[in-house]
């Protein structure tokens, strides 16, 4: 079981913590000159997204987390599962709600996504950070208008809803910053 | 490989000014500017710190020796051998601390005052310091170090057990507090870091005075119905800068701290290094009774330039040594 001391600590090291995986995000290290030493952390739990400071005594090791990103292609959603493909090796995987998350909104079937697998399984999952997508639903726009002002919702054709200018009709295409969830532009057919 | 400095030429140039003003502060003051080993037979037997070590291939074949982490015994002899008031200004080295307020190879200086005590040290220090960052008019406060908890966290740090330090951390909401397995001064630095530090020294210079014997270091104890340690530190800015003692004199019981540190790091599966025989020995031929403090330069400079990390006052921090 591989572990690291409080040494080794640093942004982005992954590290379990009471038997969740936690990613570091800040690391301090406090000492009184003729004392104790400690590191000071800022680390947020894999799972919940939470973000918690913890002090521990310098010198200490804690076990490693094993979770590492790779990419995947979204295959097809039955219900409760999404399942992914590693296109190198065709190995599949299926992914519940929870690690899904707010990717659902965006990813369409074929899509890559990064996958973050803990001990092996989906614990989360990001879309790319921008999507192309149909429009399926939306008022009509008053023609004419290409200002961008004031907008109007949109339903895409994965279920989310953007604002959107104006002119945008429903059938169109359009680039979506998921980071955001905010309306880029049109687009063409990839 | 990054070949430029990380501080800034004008860091560098208010580290050249820095010394400078040093050094004339203490020609008008009399002291003698002194040079002693970085590598010595000895190492420091504190188990908060840890020496680097090296070897010396000579004569009798290889000898190890040990960085100092501080220039403190040999400047200590110097004082026994009559030099009179005497300052240096030296690279010194820790193993493993580094941080934003930490490098492992840094800049002390370090003085001695023959016949002062830690009080009239303090103002010396305040001088100093205030010269530095051009604040001639910074106000100095001075605390006892029991009446600083007592104050802000309402526990005596001197009579306070395990339990109650342990409490305290939990009450003052110390994440992951409940978690740590400390001795009593461990809690009192846990507290200390976490809770007090960043408070002290703002827009003044802030002096802890009169700490628990038990984290006396190499300063006197003062006897009395509640004895403590003459140390004192110096905050700034939320930044411990500089940490003195009324010094302790007393060969016999010097070499019985040093043994209990030895103990102590034998326990705890850390590198036992020898015992400084020669410091030892010159305080039995007799040190005058003196005052004397190191304060970190580096962290010095980073006040004077307004920098948060302190590689931005080091040409080249180790990563790219």
């Amino acid at each position: 079981m591989a572990t690291y001391n409080t040494n080794e600590f640093r942004g982005g090291l992954k590290i379990m913590l009471d038997g969740d995986p936690y990613t570091i995000i800040e690391n301090e290290f406090v000492k009184p000159g003729k004392g104790q030493a400690f590191n000071r952390v800022r680390i947020r739990n894999l799972k919940t997204g939470r973000v918690v400071e913890r002090t521990f005594k310098s010198g200490e090791s804690l076990e490693a987390a094993d979770v590492h990103d790779t990419q995947m292609q979204y295959l097809y959603n039955d219900g409760d599962t999404w399942h992914f493909m590693d296109p190198a090796s065709y190995e599949q995987l299926t992914a519940d709600a929870a690690a899904v998350g707010d990717a659902a909104k965006w990813i369409r079937e074929e899509d890559m996504c990064q996958v973050t697998l803990y001990n092996g399984a989906p614990l989360s999952v990001e879309p790319p950070n921008f999507v192309i997508l149909r429009i399926v639903e939306t008022d009509p726009g008053l023609k004419g208008d290409t200002s961008g002002g004031g907008g109007k919702p949109a339903t895409l054709e994965t279920g989310a809803v953007v604002r959107v200018p104006l002119f945008v009709q429903i059938d169109e295409l359009i680039k979506v910053d998921t980071r955001s969830g905010e309306y880029v532009s049109r687009a063409k057919e990839e | 490989m990054e070949w430029r400095p990380a501080a800034s030429l004008a860091a560098l140039r208010a580290r050249a000014e820095l010394y400078a003003l040093i050094r004339r502060f203490f020609v008008a003051a009399g002291a003698l500017e002194v040079e002693t080993p970085i590598a010595s037979h000895a190492g420091l037997t504190d188990p908060a710190l840890e020496s680097w070590r090296t070897a010396w291939t000579g004569p009798t074949g290889v000898q190890p020796l040990w960085l100092h982490t501080s220039p403190e015994f040999p400047m200590k002899r110097l004082l026994a051998a009559g030099s009179g008031p005497i300052f240096q200004i030296c690279k010194v080295f820790r193993d493993g601390e580094r941080g934003r307020r930490h490098h492992p190879e840094f800049t002390l200086l370090e003085w001695y005052r023959p016949g002062w005590d830690g009080e009239r040290l303090i103002a010396e220090v305040a001088n100093l310091v205030r010269l530095a960052l051009g604040q001639p008019e910074r106000p100095v406060e001075i605390l006892s170090y029991r009446q600083l908890f007592r104050d802000r966290l309402a526990i005596d740090p001197l009579h306070a057990t395990l339990a109650e330090l342990a409490a305290c951390a939990r009450d003052q909401g110390i994440a992951g507090g409940e978690h740590l397995s400390l001795d009593r001064d461990g809690w009192l630095d846990l507290l200390l870091t976490h809770r007090l530090e960043t408070g002290l020294g703002r827009g003044r210079l802030t002096f802890i005075r009169d700490y628990p014997p038990s984290q006396a270091a190499l300063a006197r104890l003062r006897p009395g119905p509640e004895p403590v340690a003459e140390r004192f530190e110096l905050y700034l800015e939320g930044v411990e800068l500089a940490n003195g003692f009324a010094e302790l004199t007393d060969a016999a019981e010097q070499r019985q701290r040093f043994e209990q540190d030895q103990a102590c790091r034998r326990e705890l599966g850390l590198p036992v290094p020898p015992l400084d025989e020669a410091f030892l020995a010159a305080l039995s031929a007799g040190m005058p009774e003196a005052a004397g403090v190191a304060l970190g330069l580096d962290r010095l400079l980073m006040a004077i330039t307004g920098t948060s990390h302190i590689d931005q006052v080091l040409a080249f921090p180790i990563e790219r040594a």
